[in-house]
């Protein structure tokens, strides 16, 4: 039995080696992807570019302005003369923000009024809108601070402060609050996904199009083995993946590995059961390799968003919160972000091994039950 | 170019697609499948954000505190820890976001009226979510230490402090800061990319991995004509695909519609035109059908989810990536149904994304046409 298999897994091994665009298919595009995944994806929000409109022109009003340019969240790029030119560089997104200080602006400071500073953000990103309109108001509250502690100094001499309660936040696990290192790992997940699902359905699926199928069947090997045999190099390739995108990104990106890389390993190698059970149960579902991919397009996209890789599964309808209990990529960045960044091991992970598990085993099961069906 | 040769192509591609039912189901059931599921998954807003507390003072005024936080829709107080132990627990196995630690000077910091810090640890592995329940947190505290102010004010008689300045800010075309609002333009666009890609990349790959090539090959037809004859019929299963996720994302989402239906046809067409035109020439490129599906996947499904703008900024990434951004269709196809959707922009206005588009259109067809020789090795 075991050379059986042996020999269909030697046989995929020899045909990968021949064929050197399947290799450099394989290594090219991941590392690309992890590259430009590692800068691209942020939603960190520095240098928004913003129009400004001062029509005070006073010392307060400037130092107000200088204050957005100097915390490095904001870039002036624009220095209007209308309300006009203000509302045209928002419409054409030459600005994403505007502040507008109106005249009397200082004025209404002096006499220990409250003076507005208008701001107008444009709303079409709303994640940047909300990170930049939080930035809005500290710059803002800052100044009013100071300014009224300066009034005060000069008013009535040094005074005690009045009471004020402040919030000391201290991020955890990643101290600099750096997409990268949030996306960066999660790619290993996403990646394996799209590949061995789409290798693995093809494999099948190319052998029963092309009708080498029938010939493999007509031989002593059994259905069992002529799928072990066909996933096995999957499963290793699947396995060196992870390795080439996380080597990558602790090496080019020095994305900190906390954890234990046997924890890592073995949830990958639950996380490929499931994977290998998907690629497989599309195999059965399609008799082309057009069906093959299309089917592909229509599982991997659903799984790849829904997993809370980009998107939280936290924001998502009750509903659809139930439903990714059901996505083992979900379980799978548990892993990869707990071994990663929080470096806690399987006293606190065991839930998504169970679960990874458990969703393998049935994958599998029922892949197989209908493989071999489908050679009847 | 002769019609009739054209004619004879786009009527044979026609059949093969008919007598696949399935493939067809696939084609047509795949946006509205993926164009619900996206459309109800795919969030950024950030509600009830689980809090650990722990209360190391335990005074009415530390109370006071911990109930504006549990009063707030942002948060949702799911623990209250008795232990630092039991907080960084908590944070590990993900139970909470974010631990708000009230210290145990709290009371008598306030009385004695100095700045008192609160301390709020935050699981920071997804750090936009951290970022924003920092933000929100902020203003809770904030909240309270005008509270505290006020009071105190009262107490000793003195006049109300007026804040010195306030920002007064104002949200255009997408007031209420719905992610969904912007999120669902951007997903027709992955959809439209993902489903053109998928129709147009194995069409030549199979008839070489079929042999039914070398009878293509002998037959008159130019390649100008071949390329045409095989992207027609997918031009029109596209544009229904396309009516179909525009008409869900209008309809049953509900996203704002404020742009003219004509500018979205003409702009949705030659976003197809462009989808279809890489997927043939995927195809003229690569002859297996495994190597043109792979890579199909790669230079659509990552553009479009990354590099597209549909969920993280352009303006945020370094420059050298931002220029790839340009060689990214889904790039201006978003751009656009982002304008026309929020913005209700005329063609003008959209002038420069269509013309970046006709271009890749342009010369998507010439290398397409070059691509594919007529030859057999």
């Amino acid at each position: 039995m075991f050379g059986r298999i042996y020999n269909i897994v030697l046989k995929e091994f020899i045909e990968m080696r021949r064929d050197v665009w399947a290799r450099f298919r394989l290594i090219v595009p991941p590392l690309i992807q992890v590259i430009v995944f590692g800068y691209a994806a942020t939603f960190e929000v520095f240098n928004v570019s913003t129009a400004v409109l001062d029509l005070d022109q006073t010392q307060e009003s400037r130092e107000l302005i200088s204050r957005f340019s100097y915390s490095g969240r904001f870039k002036i790029t624009l220095n209007a003369r209308s309300q006009a030119e203000i509302k045209n560089a928002i419409e054409r997104s030459d600005a994403v923000v505007a502040i507008v200080i109106h005249d009397g602006y200082s004025a209404l400071l002096r006499k220990g009024e409250t003076a507005q500073a208008q701001v107008i953000v444009d709303g079409t990103n709303s994640n940047t809108a909300l990170i930049a309109l939080g930035y809005v108001n500290e710059i803002v509250m800052n100044f009013a601070q100071d300014y009224a502690r300066d009034m005060a100094r000069r008013l009535h001499g040094a005074q005690p402060p009045p009471p004020s309660v402040t919030l000391e936040p201290r991020p955890w696990y990643n101290a600099g609050l750096n997409s990268r290192w949030f996306f960066v790992p999660g790619v290993i997940a996403t990646l394996t996904l799209t590949l061995i699902v789409n290798l693995t359905s093809f494999a099948i699926v190319r052998e029963r199009e092309v009708g080498t199928l029938e010939q493999i069947m007509v031989t002593p090997i059994r259905s069992m083995e002529f799928i072990l045999g066909k996933t096995i190099p999957f499963f290793c390739i699947g396995l060196a993946l992870m390795m080439l995108i996380a080597g990558t990104g602790t090496l080019w990106f020095g994305i900190p590995f906390v954890g234990n890389p046997l924890v890592l390993l073995l949830g990958t190698s639950l996380y490929l059961m499931s994977v290998l059970g998907i690629g497989l149960l599309i195999s059965t579902l399609c008799s082309t390799q057009q069906q093959a991919f299309a089917t592909n397009f229509f599982v991997i996209n659903p799984l790849f968003t829904l997993s809370g890789f980009s998107f939280p599964i936290a924001s998502m309808p009750m509903l659809m919160q139930y439903l990714t209990y059901l996505n083992p990529v979900r379980y799978y960045l548990v892993i990869i972000r707990g071994t990663f960044l929080k470096g806690v091991g399987l006293d606190v992970l065991w839930p998504q091994f169970v679960a990874l598990a458990l969703l393998g085993t049935a994958l599998l099961t029922i892949s197989i039950l209908r493989f071999r069906k489908s050679l009847d | 170019m002769k019609l009739q040769r054209l004619k004879a192509i786009a009527k044979k591609e026609l059949i093969q697609v008919w007598r696949d039912p399935r493939s067809l189901m696939i084609v047509l059931l795949m946006p509205l499948m993926q164009m619900a599921l996206l459309g109800y998954g795919v969030s950024l807003d950030i509600q009830h954000v689980p809090v650990c507390t722990y209360d190391r003072n335990g005074s009415p005024q530390s109370q006071d505190l911990l109930k504006l936080f549990e009063a707030s829709p942002y948060f949702k107080i799911v623990r209250d820890a008795s232990s630092y132990h039991e907080v960084s627990q908590a944070l590990d196995r993900g139970d909470c976001k974010i631990a708000i630690v009230v210290p145990p000077d709290f009371s008598q910091h306030l009385d004695t009226a100095q700045a008192t810090p609160v301390q709020a640890l935050l699981d920071a592995t997804d750090d936009n979510t951290a970022s924003i329940a920092m933000g929100y947190a902020q203003a809770v505290i904030q909240t309270f230490s005008a509270h505290v102010q006020l009071l105190r004010q009262q107490a000793t008689g003195q006049p109300p402090l007026k804040v010195a300045t306030q920002a007064q800010s104002r949200v255009w075309f997408n007031e209420d800061l719905e992610s969904r609002n912007f999120v669902i333009p951007g997903i027709v666009a992955m959809v439209l990319a993902l489903v053109g890609a998928q129709l147009t990349s194995l069409t030549l790959s199979r008839e070489w991995e079929r042999g039914t090539m070398e009878v293509l090959i002998s037959t008159p037809v130019t390649r100008f004509e071949l390329m045409l004859g095989k992207i027609a019929p997918y031009f029109l299963i596209g544009m229904l695909d396309a009516a179909l996720c525009l008409s869900i994302a209008v309809f049953w989402f509900q996203a704002p519609f404020n742009g003219a239906v004509t500018t979205l046809i003409l702009t949705t067409a030659l976003f197809l035109l462009v989808v279809l035109g890489l997927g043939y020439l995927i195809s003229a490129g690569i002859r297996s059908q495994v190597g043109a599906s792979q890579v199909a996947l790669l230079v659509t499904m990552l553009p479009t989810t990354l590099l597209s703008g549909f969920t993280f900024p352009i303006d945020q990434m370094p420059a050298p990536i931002r220029a790839i951004t340009f060689l990214v269709h889904s790039r201006y196809y978003v751009t656009i149904l982002k304008s026309i959707f929020l913005k209700g922009s005329s063609l003008l206005q959209l002038g420069l994304p269509i013309l970046m588009l006709v271009i890749y259109a342009a010369i998507i067809g010439i290398l397409a046409t070059r691509a594919f020789r007529k030859t057999l090795d």
